[in-house]
């Protein structure tokens, strides 16, 4: 279906991008094969690093005219394979394309070139007062990868996730072509929203090669609040009563003591407090001392009011540090506790998580196999993860395959979907259109159409 | 056994600014909290207080408003605290304030070990802890990463000096500096916190002290002057280490051993 690349397209791509740019063979690292979670590999059969709008643009004209597929990869840290080249082809890489090239104080938006990574957006951001409030667990993603998944992240309990933060892209079509979609305004009721369709469409659709992202003020306080209950059902049970309060943090998250102790062993640091089975941690922002204090402390009130054994205060960049690096590190923790792992992503209404946790302890004994998981207790994504351990290859693809299923099928008995944040890629495809069903997923594959009418850019991911 | 924790306020962002003309900390609208380096002390201090009993303390000088850091010690668990305040301990270098907190630690009562941070974030001298070990005339041990055992009127101990980790054992009391990041320190537990009362935390000036020499404080009890007072230079220089991924493994390793991480 697709053409093989030839030495003459090669040729080609090294005019367009720079001999030292153009890879081959031996010459591409095997890492280029998968993204952070494994499983899904497949080696380009030529990785590009590409550094300008304009080179996208004559390497996607090269790719239709010669029916190449092409797959855009950004700092590799996804975990469904949708940056994977999965037909081969060619492998774009965004990492170079990492300037901040615009801050607008006047309009609060920063402009920024697709390779730039979360933490360095974050910390140019903070550095100038304002805030960009996004803010998924894997800081080294980069932001064209953000936009590409919908990533959402902590912070989106009270600030939403990032598609609420893109104002415009700047787009490369498959056929070579350059279009800008969205503007510098605050609303906009001009047709339909094509920004927001490439939004969480994983490089399926446009390739982005620079994007307008609102700011918000810098909040002048931040305080965390670290509570430990005695299990994880009254924990969880906690966050829709401080919902009720009427309160909103900007983050809740919770955690389980063992999860605590795999980052433990991986980061080789401590973790403040362990004595108890399971913890929600919540941060408070605002701009004065008085308001972010009373917010903090009507939600430990209603915390010990309802159970916990304690809120801890973490309130300096160091006590900060202690807790959200270990937050920061659980994936990476869990996933150095097993020999293999896959990860489920769904999302479900906010006040049935206690009952999605307690499903996953019930499958982890009936299917003896380990299930730690964390996530975000405050928006309903959960970050569930079936780790192989000790089981054998058949037993555990068997063993996959079934808690998949079930998970997938109390996520949606619930009121959840596939993925909040992680994407569908390739990994997902199955729960997607199972859930979905037949039209939800022809006209995603019709709009597909509309955009890649020789389905070139990353084919076989999202609803193929 | 007690034990006696020396604590001070500090800026509370790691980015204070200086102003160029006064050669001054700006320290209007900056927030404060506690030297991070004394967390590690009180963590090392409750972990022994746990382990061999007794009770802790803090202490710290510094204006009124220092005693929150007071509040936030016996939120981690420290039974009391004391704040030497007074003008006239204002201006004060490093000997004046040694001075000063040795002549308040004998008003605090009497203690077989007191752990002091290895140096403030503001100040960043490293020398308080050793010259207040001095003027009460106790044995001194800086850079400790660690308590072995307390037996016998002894604590042994392990210690980094500039070239090896020595284990040390040293007789009570005694004064010893706690290295950085020796320990996670616990947080402050919001519960105990809606518990201090103003009767744990006790203040003493000038006249609550037996040396009522006033040159012997502030300003006048200062060998040194602060003649200017900048920023260090910040680094933000970044490498890339190129070639494929043996070589870049090799470089890695290579940088990782020069820089003594392993």
């Amino acid at each position: 279906m697709y053409n093989k690349i030839t030495d003459d397209d090669i040729l080609k791509l090294k005019s367009i991008a720079g001999e030292a740019n153009v890879l081959t063979g031996d010459e591409i690292n095997a890492d280029y094969a998968h993204d952070e979670l494994g499983g899904i590999e497949k080696m380009p059969d030529v990785l590009v690093r590409v550094h300008t709008t304009e080179e996208v643009s004559e390497i996607m004209k090269l790719a239709w005219e010669k029916n190449i597929p092409v797959t855009v990869r950004g700092s590799g840290t996804g975990l469904v394979g949708a940056a994977v080249p999965v037909c081969g082809g060619i492998l774009l890489e965004t990492v170079q394309m990492n300037k901040i090239l615009e801050l607008d104080s006047d309009n609060l938006t920063v402009t920024v070139q697709p390779g730039v990574l979360l933490m360095e957006l974050a910390a140019y951001a903070e550095e100038n007062d304002f805030l960009y409030p996004p803010d998924p667990g894997e800081k080294s993603a980069t932001i064209g990868g953000n936009i590409s998944t919908n990533a959402g992240g902590m912070r989106a309990v009270k600030y939403g996730v990032t598609r609420d933060y893109v104002r415009a892209l700047t787009v490369v079509m498959p056929n070579g072509e350059i279009v800008k979609l969205g503007a510098k305004v605050a609303k906009n009721s001009s047709g339909y929203s094509l920004k927001d369709l490439v939004i969480g469409s994983e490089g399926t659709l446009c390739i982005i090669t620079e994007a307008i992202l609102k700011l918000l003020p810098l909040p002048k306080v931040s305080v965390s609040l670290l509570v430990p209950f005695p299990d994880m059902k009254s924990a969880i049970e906690a966050v829709p009563q401080i919902f009720r309060s009427k309160i909103t943090p900007t983050a809740i998250e919770y955690m389980s003591r063992d999860t605590i102790l795999f980052a433990e062993d991986y980061l080789g640091k401590k973790f403040p407090d362990k004595k108890n089975d399971a913890y929600i941690l919540l941060t408070f922002d605002g701009n004065s001392d008085e308001q972010v204090e009373a917010d903090m402390k009507a939600v430990a009130d209603l915390c010990l009011e309802i159970g916990a054994v304690d809120a801890y205060i973490v309130d300096t960049e160091e006590r900060k540090k202690s807790v959200w690096s270990a937050r920061g590190a659980f994936l990476e923790a869990i996933k150095a506790s097993t020999t293999e792992m896959d990860e489920c992503d769904v999302v479900v209404p906010v006040n049935k998580v206690d009952e999605f946790i307690k499903f996953t302890h019930t499958l982890s004994e009936e299917m003896k196999v380990r299930i730690p998981s964390f996530g975000h207790a405050g928006d309903g994504n959960l970050h569930v993860y079936i780790c192989r351990d000790a089981l054998e290859k058949d037993k555990w693809e068997s063993t996959l395959k079934i808690c998949f299923d079930r998970m997938y099928d109390m996520a949606e008995k619930l009121g959840g979907l596939v993925s909040g944040e992680h994407g569908i890629g390739y990994a997902k495809k199955e729960y997607l259109k199972k859930q979905y069903g037949n039209t939800p997923v022809e006209i995603m594959q019709g709009i597909k159409k509309v955009f890649d009418g020789k389905n070139i850019l990353n084919p076989e991911k999202i609803c193929f | 056994m007690d034990i006696l924790v020396c604590i001070k306020q500090v800026p509370g962002s790691s980015n204070v600014e200086v102003d160029p003309v006064t050669g001054v900390i700006k320290r209007d609208g900056v927030k404060s909290k506690m030297n991070p380096y004394d967390l590690y002390a009180i963590e090392l201090a409750l972990s022994l207080a746990e382990k061999y009993g007794g009770s802790v303390k803090v202490v710290t000088m510094g204006p009124p408003q220092a005693k929150s850091i007071i509040t936030e010690a016996v939120s981690m668990g420290a039974e009391s605290g004391t704040v030497l305040s007074d003008r006239k301990f204002a201006g004060a270098d490093v000997l004046a304030t040694a001075y000063t907190i040795s002549q308040g630690i004998k008003k605090c009562g009497k203690f077989d070990i007191i752990i002091c941070g290895k140096q403030t974030t503001d100040g960043d001298t490293a020398q308080v802890g050793a010259e207040v070990a001095e003027f009460l005339g106790i044995p001194n041990i800086s850079n400790v990463l660690g308590v072995n055992d307390i037996s016998d009127g002894k604590v042994m101990l392990t210690a980094s000096l500039d070239d090896k980790i020595a284990e040390m054992s040293v007789k009570m009391p005694c004064l010893i500096s706690a290295d950085g990041d020796i320990n996670s320190p616990r947080l402050p537990s919001y519960k105990v916190r809606q518990t201090v009362t103003d009767d744990m935390i006790t203040f003493l000036s000038f006249d609550d002290f037996d040396d009522k020499n006033a040159d012997n404080y502030g300003l006048s009890g200062s060998a040194t002057q602060v003649e200017k007072i900048f920023p260090p230079e910040k680094n933000t220089e970044k490498s890339s280490i190129d070639g494929n991924s043996e070589e870049q493994a090799e470089g890695l390793y290579s940088l990782i051993c020069e820089r003594k991480i392993i």
